[in-house]
Protein backbone atom coordinates (compact mmCIF):
# COMPACT_ATOMS: atom_id res chain seq x y z
CA UNK A 1 0.00 0.00 0.00
CA UNK A 2 2.89 2.23 0.80
CA UNK A 3 4.67 1.50 -2.13
CA UNK A 4 1.54 2.17 -4.07
CA UNK A 5 1.32 5.69 -2.51
CA UNK A 6 4.79 6.37 -3.20
CA UNK A 7 4.46 5.30 -7.08
CA UNK A 8 1.45 7.44 -7.75
CA UNK A 9 2.53 10.65 -5.20
CA UNK A 10 2.73 12.91 -8.15
CA UNK A 11 -0.71 11.38 -10.08
CA UNK A 12 -2.68 12.02 -6.37
CA UNK A 13 -1.51 15.94 -5.41
CA UNK A 14 -2.51 16.32 -9.02
CA UNK A 15 -6.06 15.19 -8.49
CA UNK A 16 -6.03 17.79 -5.38
CA UNK A 17 -4.81 20.34 -7.03
CA UNK A 18 -8.14 19.62 -9.26
CA UNK A 19 -9.89 19.34 -6.23
CA UNK A 20 -8.36 23.02 -4.85
CA UNK A 21 -9.63 24.17 -8.14
CA UNK A 22 -13.18 22.85 -8.03
CA UNK A 23 -13.36 24.28 -4.63
CA UNK A 24 -11.90 28.07 -5.74
CA UNK A 25 -12.81 28.25 -9.57
CA UNK A 26 -15.73 25.83 -9.42
CA UNK A 27 -16.15 26.59 -13.71
CA UNK A 28 -12.35 25.75 -14.42
CA UNK A 29 -12.15 23.27 -11.77
CA UNK A 30 -15.56 21.41 -13.82
CA UNK A 31 -14.03 22.05 -17.45
CA UNK A 32 -10.65 20.78 -16.22
CA UNK A 33 -12.28 17.48 -15.04
CA UNK A 34 -14.37 17.25 -18.14
CA UNK A 35 -11.49 17.53 -20.03
CA UNK A 36 -9.59 15.39 -18.30
CA UNK A 37 -12.16 12.50 -18.28
CA UNK A 38 -12.57 12.57 -21.68
CA UNK A 39 -9.02 12.48 -22.62
CA UNK A 40 -8.48 9.92 -20.52
CA UNK A 41 -11.59 8.10 -22.49
CA UNK A 42 -10.01 8.93 -25.68
CA UNK A 43 -6.55 7.48 -23.93
CA UNK A 44 -8.03 3.84 -22.82
CA UNK A 45 -9.48 3.84 -26.61
CA UNK A 46 -5.98 3.92 -28.60
CA UNK A 47 -4.15 1.72 -25.18
CA UNK A 48 -5.05 -1.26 -25.34
CA UNK A 49 -4.26 -2.33 -28.86
CA UNK A 50 -0.81 -0.37 -28.44
CA UNK A 51 0.22 -2.19 -25.40
CA UNK A 52 -1.11 -6.05 -26.76
CA UNK A 53 0.90 -5.16 -29.99
CA UNK A 54 4.16 -4.29 -27.69
CA UNK A 55 3.56 -7.39 -25.53
CA UNK A 56 3.67 -9.67 -28.72
CA UNK A 57 6.89 -7.75 -30.03
CA UNK A 58 8.77 -8.36 -27.10
CA UNK A 59 7.77 -12.17 -26.70
CA UNK A 60 8.01 -13.71 -30.37
CA UNK A 61 10.29 -10.92 -32.29
CA UNK A 62 13.97 -12.27 -31.57
CA UNK A 63 17.01 -9.84 -30.84
CA UNK A 64 18.83 -11.06 -33.84
CA UNK A 65 15.35 -10.37 -36.26
CA UNK A 66 15.45 -6.89 -34.76
CA UNK A 67 19.06 -6.23 -35.13
CA UNK A 68 18.69 -7.11 -39.02
CA UNK A 69 15.63 -5.37 -39.34
CA UNK A 70 16.38 -2.03 -37.40
CA UNK A 71 19.95 -2.36 -36.07
CA UNK A 72 23.05 -0.80 -36.81
CA UNK A 73 23.41 -1.93 -40.05
CA UNK A 74 19.65 -2.10 -41.28
CA UNK A 75 20.63 1.21 -43.75
CA UNK A 76 17.88 3.17 -45.30
CA UNK A 77 15.65 -0.09 -45.12
CA UNK A 78 15.97 0.25 -41.31
CA UNK A 79 14.87 4.17 -41.78
CA UNK A 80 11.98 3.15 -43.88
CA UNK A 81 10.68 0.65 -41.50
CA UNK A 82 10.98 3.30 -38.23
CA UNK A 83 9.48 5.84 -40.30
CA UNK A 84 6.47 3.39 -41.52
CA UNK A 85 5.93 1.95 -38.23
CA UNK A 86 5.83 5.65 -36.65
CA UNK A 87 3.59 6.79 -39.62
CA UNK A 88 1.00 3.93 -39.00
CA UNK A 89 0.56 4.87 -35.48
CA UNK A 90 -2.08 6.26 -33.57
CA UNK A 91 -2.46 7.73 -30.27
CA UNK A 92 -0.41 10.15 -28.14
CA UNK A 93 3.34 10.65 -28.11
CA UNK A 94 3.90 9.44 -25.23
CA UNK A 95 2.27 6.34 -25.76
CA UNK A 96 5.30 5.63 -28.28
CA UNK A 97 7.59 5.79 -25.64
CA UNK A 98 6.93 2.34 -24.39
CA UNK A 99 7.46 0.84 -27.36
CA UNK A 100 10.58 2.88 -28.38
CA UNK A 101 11.75 1.13 -25.28
CA UNK A 102 11.29 -2.16 -26.58
CA UNK A 103 12.55 -1.66 -29.84
CA UNK A 104 15.79 -0.42 -28.65
CA UNK A 105 15.80 -3.39 -26.00
CA UNK A 106 15.60 -5.69 -28.85
CA UNK A 107 18.49 -3.88 -30.58
CA UNK A 108 17.23 -1.03 -32.85
CA UNK A 109 19.29 1.25 -33.65
CA UNK A 110 19.34 4.91 -31.28
CA UNK A 111 18.75 7.23 -34.53
CA UNK A 112 15.93 4.35 -36.29
CA UNK A 113 14.07 4.32 -32.73
CA UNK A 114 14.29 8.39 -32.73
CA UNK A 115 12.57 8.55 -36.47
CA UNK A 116 10.00 6.43 -35.33
CA UNK A 117 9.64 8.76 -32.42
CA UNK A 118 9.67 11.51 -34.67
CA UNK A 119 7.17 9.70 -37.34
CA UNK A 120 4.76 8.88 -34.57
CA UNK A 121 5.22 12.54 -33.11
CA UNK A 122 4.50 14.51 -36.65
CA UNK A 123 3.74 12.56 -39.78
CA UNK A 124 1.43 9.76 -38.44
CA UNK A 125 -1.23 9.44 -41.28
CA UNK A 126 -4.81 10.16 -39.66
CA UNK A 127 -3.71 13.19 -38.74
CA UNK A 128 -2.39 14.23 -41.93
CA UNK A 129 -5.68 13.49 -42.96
CA UNK A 130 -6.84 16.05 -40.08
CA UNK A 131 -4.23 18.25 -40.93
CA UNK A 132 -5.79 18.31 -44.79
CA UNK A 133 -9.24 18.85 -44.33
CA UNK A 134 -8.31 21.94 -41.32
CA UNK A 135 -5.52 23.37 -43.12
CA UNK A 136 -5.61 22.24 -46.69
CA UNK A 137 -3.02 20.04 -48.93
CA UNK A 138 -0.73 22.72 -50.12
CA UNK A 139 -0.06 23.25 -45.83
CA UNK A 140 -0.07 19.59 -45.26
CA UNK A 141 2.37 19.04 -48.00
CA UNK A 142 4.85 21.29 -47.39
CA UNK A 143 4.99 20.66 -43.48
CA UNK A 144 5.26 17.00 -44.45
CA UNK A 145 8.20 17.34 -46.62
CA UNK A 146 9.77 19.84 -44.19
CA UNK A 147 8.93 17.09 -41.73
CA UNK A 148 10.74 14.28 -43.39
CA UNK A 149 14.14 15.90 -43.59
CA UNK A 150 13.93 17.37 -39.97
CA UNK A 151 13.27 13.86 -38.67
CA UNK A 152 16.14 12.13 -40.34
CA UNK A 153 18.32 15.39 -39.32
CA UNK A 154 17.76 15.18 -35.63
CA UNK A 155 17.70 11.60 -35.51
CA UNK A 156 21.40 11.89 -36.95
CA UNK A 157 22.37 14.55 -34.55
CA UNK A 158 21.43 13.11 -31.52
CA UNK A 159 22.76 9.70 -32.20
CA UNK A 160 26.12 11.69 -33.24
CA UNK A 161 26.14 13.84 -30.15
CA UNK A 162 25.33 10.78 -28.00
CA UNK A 163 28.87 8.86 -26.98
CA UNK A 164 28.96 5.04 -26.53
CA UNK A 165 29.08 5.33 -22.95
CA UNK A 166 25.80 7.03 -23.03
CA UNK A 167 24.03 4.59 -25.65
CA UNK A 168 25.43 1.56 -23.16
CA UNK A 169 23.29 3.74 -20.28
CA UNK A 170 20.40 3.99 -22.79
CA UNK A 171 20.32 -0.04 -23.23
CA UNK A 172 21.10 -0.76 -19.21
CA UNK A 173 17.87 1.48 -18.83
CA UNK A 174 15.36 0.03 -21.36
CA UNK A 175 16.16 -3.58 -20.40
CA UNK A 176 15.80 -2.56 -17.11
CA UNK A 177 12.06 -1.06 -17.48
CA UNK A 178 10.81 -4.36 -19.03
CA UNK A 179 11.80 -7.09 -17.58
CA UNK B 1 -11.49 3.94 -38.33
CA UNK B 2 -7.86 4.23 -37.52
CA UNK B 3 -8.27 2.56 -34.24
CA UNK B 4 -10.40 -0.25 -35.68
CA UNK B 5 -7.70 -0.95 -38.00
CA UNK B 6 -5.52 -1.26 -34.96
CA UNK B 7 -7.41 -3.25 -32.86
CA UNK B 8 -8.34 -5.38 -36.12
CA UNK B 9 -4.70 -5.87 -36.16
CA UNK B 10 -3.73 -6.57 -32.31
CA UNK B 11 -6.56 -9.04 -32.21
CA UNK B 12 -5.84 -10.94 -35.56
CA UNK B 13 -1.59 -11.30 -33.78
CA UNK B 14 -3.23 -11.98 -30.74
CA UNK B 15 -5.24 -14.82 -31.72
CA UNK B 16 -2.21 -16.40 -34.01
CA UNK B 17 -0.16 -16.05 -31.23
CA UNK B 18 -2.49 -18.03 -28.93
CA UNK B 19 -2.60 -21.02 -31.62
CA UNK B 20 1.21 -21.14 -31.93
CA UNK B 21 2.05 -21.00 -28.25
CA UNK B 22 -0.36 -20.31 -25.51
CA UNK B 23 2.58 -19.82 -22.57
CA UNK B 24 4.40 -16.80 -24.97
CA UNK B 25 1.03 -15.12 -25.76
CA UNK B 26 0.00 -15.15 -21.75
CA UNK B 27 3.88 -13.92 -21.13
CA UNK B 28 3.05 -11.18 -23.82
CA UNK B 29 -0.09 -10.10 -22.12
CA UNK B 30 1.64 -9.81 -18.86
CA UNK B 31 4.06 -7.74 -20.40
CA UNK B 32 1.43 -5.86 -21.98
CA UNK B 33 0.08 -4.92 -18.90
CA UNK B 34 3.39 -4.44 -17.27
CA UNK B 35 4.15 -1.80 -18.97
CA UNK B 36 1.05 -0.07 -19.09
CA UNK B 37 1.54 -0.25 -15.54
CA UNK B 38 4.77 1.28 -15.30
CA UNK B 39 4.09 4.14 -17.13
CA UNK B 40 0.36 4.28 -15.28
CA UNK B 41 0.82 6.74 -13.12
CA UNK B 42 2.69 9.36 -15.18
CA UNK B 43 -0.14 9.07 -17.40
CA UNK B 44 -2.37 10.41 -15.33
CA UNK B 45 -0.35 12.92 -13.87
CA UNK B 46 -0.10 14.41 -17.82
CA UNK B 47 -4.25 13.88 -18.37
CA UNK B 48 -4.88 16.17 -15.89
CA UNK B 49 -2.28 18.58 -16.02
CA UNK B 50 -3.66 18.63 -20.08
CA UNK B 51 -7.26 19.09 -18.72
CA UNK B 52 -6.20 22.31 -16.27
CA UNK B 53 -4.33 24.05 -19.18
CA UNK B 54 -6.86 23.31 -21.64
CA UNK B 55 -9.56 24.68 -19.03
CA UNK B 56 -7.08 27.80 -18.41
CA UNK B 57 -6.46 28.43 -21.87
CA UNK B 58 -8.73 29.20 -24.48
CA UNK B 59 -8.72 29.34 -28.17
CA UNK B 60 -9.38 33.54 -27.84
CA UNK B 61 -6.39 33.88 -25.47
CA UNK B 62 -4.64 32.11 -27.94
CA UNK B 63 -5.63 33.75 -31.10
CA UNK B 64 -4.71 37.22 -28.96
CA UNK B 65 -1.35 36.46 -28.47
CA UNK B 66 -0.48 34.73 -31.71
CA UNK B 67 -2.09 37.02 -34.74
CA UNK B 68 -1.16 37.13 -37.96
CA UNK B 69 0.38 40.62 -37.09
CA UNK B 70 2.45 39.83 -34.52
CA UNK B 71 5.46 39.22 -36.01
CA UNK B 72 8.57 37.03 -33.96
CA UNK B 73 7.31 37.73 -31.01
CA UNK B 74 4.33 35.97 -31.57
CA UNK B 75 5.86 32.74 -33.05
CA UNK B 76 8.30 32.66 -30.26
CA UNK B 77 5.09 32.91 -28.30
CA UNK B 78 3.34 30.55 -30.53
CA UNK B 79 6.55 27.93 -29.87
CA UNK B 80 6.18 28.30 -26.37
CA UNK B 81 2.49 27.35 -25.96
CA UNK B 82 3.11 24.86 -28.56
CA UNK B 83 5.65 23.13 -26.47
CA UNK B 84 3.91 23.63 -23.52
CA UNK B 85 0.28 22.22 -24.01
CA UNK B 86 -0.47 18.77 -24.97
CA UNK B 87 -3.62 18.60 -27.45
CA UNK B 88 -4.71 15.71 -28.97
CA UNK B 89 -3.93 15.55 -33.17
CA UNK B 90 -7.94 15.69 -33.73
CA UNK B 91 -8.57 18.41 -31.32
CA UNK B 92 -5.34 20.42 -32.64
CA UNK B 93 -6.07 21.19 -36.29
CA UNK B 94 -9.33 22.31 -36.03
CA UNK B 95 -8.15 24.85 -33.25
CA UNK B 96 -5.33 25.48 -35.17
CA UNK B 97 -8.20 26.30 -38.62
CA UNK B 98 -10.14 28.48 -35.90
CA UNK B 99 -7.38 30.37 -34.55
CA UNK B 100 -6.51 31.36 -38.40
CA UNK B 101 -10.13 32.19 -38.99
CA UNK B 102 -9.70 34.37 -35.63
CA UNK B 103 -6.75 36.28 -37.28
CA UNK B 104 -3.84 34.05 -35.88
CA UNK B 105 -1.03 34.34 -39.06
CA UNK B 106 0.28 31.03 -40.99
CA UNK B 107 3.43 31.22 -39.59
CA UNK B 108 2.48 31.39 -35.92
CA UNK B 109 0.11 28.43 -36.71
CA UNK B 110 3.05 25.87 -38.39
CA UNK B 111 5.41 26.74 -35.57
CA UNK B 112 2.26 26.03 -32.97
CA UNK B 113 1.23 22.82 -34.70
CA UNK B 114 5.00 21.66 -35.14
CA UNK B 115 6.04 22.42 -31.62
CA UNK B 116 2.70 21.17 -30.35
CA UNK B 117 2.93 17.52 -32.13
CA UNK B 118 6.71 17.23 -31.37
CA UNK B 119 7.87 19.08 -28.56
CA UNK B 120 6.56 17.83 -24.85
CA UNK B 121 7.62 19.62 -22.25
CA UNK B 122 4.61 17.83 -19.70
CA UNK B 123 6.18 14.86 -21.35
CA UNK B 124 9.62 14.90 -20.34
CA UNK B 125 9.58 12.96 -17.12
CA UNK B 126 8.13 9.92 -18.91
CA UNK B 127 10.32 10.52 -21.96
CA UNK B 128 13.92 10.56 -20.11
CA UNK B 129 12.62 7.34 -18.21
CA UNK B 130 13.09 5.59 -21.30
CA UNK B 131 15.69 7.73 -23.20
CA UNK B 132 17.63 9.44 -20.70
CA UNK B 133 18.49 12.88 -19.68
CA UNK B 134 20.94 13.86 -22.82
CA UNK B 135 18.63 12.43 -25.73
CA UNK B 136 15.75 13.84 -24.16
CA UNK B 137 16.98 17.34 -23.85
CA UNK B 138 18.57 17.11 -27.56
CA UNK B 139 15.33 15.80 -28.60
CA UNK B 140 13.21 18.21 -27.24
CA UNK B 141 15.13 21.33 -28.47
CA UNK B 142 16.49 20.49 -31.99
CA UNK B 143 12.85 19.96 -32.45
CA UNK B 144 11.94 23.40 -31.10
CA UNK B 145 14.19 24.64 -33.22
CA UNK B 146 13.13 22.89 -35.73
CA UNK B 147 9.38 24.22 -36.07
CA UNK B 148 10.77 27.54 -36.93
CA UNK B 149 12.06 25.98 -39.83
CA UNK B 150 9.19 24.87 -40.92
CA UNK B 151 7.51 27.67 -39.97
CA UNK B 152 9.85 29.79 -42.51
CA UNK B 153 9.02 27.32 -45.53
CA UNK B 154 5.45 26.95 -44.51
CA UNK B 155 5.27 31.18 -44.97
CA UNK B 156 7.18 31.05 -48.19
CA UNK B 157 5.22 28.38 -49.80
CA UNK B 158 1.45 30.04 -48.86
CA UNK B 159 0.90 33.40 -48.94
Amino acid sequence: MKKLIKRYKYALLMMIVNVILLLFLPTMGRNSMKLTVNNTKEMLLVIPPIFVLLGLLDVWVKRETMIKLMGEKSGIFGMLIAFTMGSAAAGPLYAAFPIAGILLKKGSKLSNVLIFIGAWSTTKIPLLLFETSAMGWRFMATRFMVNIVGIVTIAYLIEKALSIKDKEELHQRVSAMSQ
Amino acid sequence: MFNTILYLLASLLLIISYFKDQDKTKMALKKAWKSFETILPQFIVILIIVGIMLSAISPDTISKWIGSESGWLGMLIAAIVGAITLIPGFVAFPLAAALLDGGAGFMQIAVFISTLMMVGVVTIPVEISYFGKKATLYRNLLAFGFSFIVAMVIGVVIK
